[in-house]
């Protein structure tokens, strides 16, 4: 088997390429817009303006309670019926992951602030400083450090959920595993190939992450 | 201090503060002025109120009834910039609550130049002149991390002074040390009393309270139980409550 695995490596390696490409940039697309929206999120998550809280909360509380494959299916059904243009099925499927994501980034971000001291709001404050300035100078560079790590994991999460979108054939690593199965007839050699790849880079990936964790933490030391 | 003509000047007036955290009356209506150049101690016991007492002078607790006086404006006043008013008046915490990511000297010029728009330079000459004051000029580049808590809590303090505050409030800066460290905090407050700081301390060190205060307030129960020279209520208590607390501690 080792030597089908080799052989059909060196014949099909670009499909696999191409393929961890695709994964690689939807997860970046996804966690780098993800955040973006999460931040508004969290922000007005954690404003005093209820009905904002409300709504962030019904948009969490919907996003993590259904399924990610069924919330695909929805954008993808959803998106070129209400907009009545003919939207590419990736673009969907990119939305559809970036609004999920970012109901979880919206919540990492929230913990992340919230993780940070009362003490160090109250000391800011008592200084005189203002509220905008405790947050952007006192708040956040703490909270920074909370929510990076969890930033990362959900980078390495997305990799594995993007393979989702190998059911509408988006160009990514497990559409890639489908696409060199079919036209090799060897199912399991192809997903070993495929798996490989996904644990290669997440370990690669999660060891990064240990380390920028590690340097971040220094001056704690 | 004493015999200064300033005294008779009012720093902070409270009227009628009252202060509930939902069903739980934690301050039941305190009337009282603080003068310039005074040095008051605040003691009694544990959830008493001496703390959120202390915390509604700069407002970091929201009174629920009652004004607070800073020199003359009614701070709770809601068309007031009370961050103004709290730059004048400097808070020293339990905890210290420096800032871990900041290095010690930017923990003291981060305020001054943000929000006075002191020169970075300038800010600078302050923090370490300050910094020298309280022996903690060469730990100037060190992360809070690497310091002791008592080198913190004097960060602390010179912190909330380059602010050059006309008051200082004091929560228990000593509660949180390690026996050893309690003196050279201490310290740094009587110094400050001596060069005629306006102070307000909660405190459960009642040598100190004794030692360098001018008034002492008992609160418990959410108001001043008994208040008097350090003279008076340490040496002849009056009020029942006083006396059982003074007699359960000293």
């Amino acid at each position: 088997m080792l030597e089908t695995i080799i052989k059909m490596w060196n014949k099909y390696s670009y499909v696999y390429i191409s393929g961890l490409t695709g994964t690689l940039c939807l997860a970046a697309i996804t966690v780098l817009c993800g955040t973006l929206i999460g931040i508004v999120l969290a922000v007005m998550r954690l404003s005093r303006v209820k009905p904002l809280q409300w709504l962030v909360r019904f948009y969490v509380w919907v996003l993590r309670g259904t399924p990610i494959l069924l919330q695909l299916y929805f954008f993808w059904i959803f998106l070129p019926r209400i907009t009545g243009i003919n939207i590419p099925d990736s673009t969907c499927i990119i939305i559809a992951l970036i609004v999920n994501a970012s109901s979880y980034v919206a919540e990492v971000i929230r913990a992340g602030i919230q993780a940070v001291d009362k003490g160090q709001t109250e000391a800011a404050r008592s200084l005189g400083m203002t509220g905008v300035h405790t947050m952007t100078r006192i708040i956040l560079p703490q909270a920074v450090k909370n929510i990076l790590p969890a930033l990362g994991n959900e980078f390495i999460t997305m990799i594995k959920q993007a393979s989702l979108a190998s059911v509408f054939f988006i160009n990514e690593l497990t559409t890639s595993y489908k696409t060199v199965a079919s036209a090799t007839f060897r199912q399991v050699e192809s997903i070993i190939i495929a798996g490989l790849i996904y644990l290669l880079v997440t370990t690669v990936l999660g060891r990064i992450l240990a380390l920028v964790e590690w340097r971040m933490n220094a001056n704690e030391r | 201090m004493s015999g200064n003509q300033n005294e008779t000047k009012p720093m902070i007036h409270v009227e009628n503060l009252k202060k509930s955290f939902g069903k739980l009356d934690v301050l039941q209506g305190i009337t009282e002025t603080i003068f310039e150049g005074e040095v008051v101690s605040v003691i009694g016991p544990s959830g008493g109120g001496k703390s959120t007492f202390l915390r509604c002078l700069n407002l970091l607790e929201a009174p629920t009834d009652g004004k607070v006086f800073f020199r003359g404006t009614d701070i709770t006043d809601k068309s007031v910039n009370i961050d103004q008013f709290r730059q004048k008046m400097g808070m020293v915490f339990q905890n210290f609550n420096v800032f871990p990511h900041l290095k010690v000297i930017d923990n003291i010029t981060i305020t001054p130049v943000l929000e006075k728009k002191m020169p970075r330079a300038e800010a600078e000459a302050l923090a370490c002149q300050l910094l020298d004051r309280v022996g903690l000029l060469d730990k100037k580049d060190e992360y809070p991390g690497k310091l002791s808590g008592g080198q913190k809590q004097r960060l602390a303090i010179v912190r909330a002074l380059a602010m050059e505050p006309d008051v200082m409030l004091f929560d228990e800066p000593t509660s949180a040390l390690d026996p050893e460290m309690v003196k050279e905090v201490l310290n740094v407050v009587r110094d400050l009393a001596n060069q005629g700081m306006t102070i307000v301390i909660v405190t459960h060190e009642m040598g100190f309270a004794r030692e360098v205060s001018d008034r002492v307030f008992f609160i418990d129960n959410g108001i001043i139980q008994e208040k008097g020279t350090p003279e008076e209520l340490f040496t002849s208590p009056k009020h029942p409550r006083t006396i059982e607390f003074l007699g359960k501690v000293l």
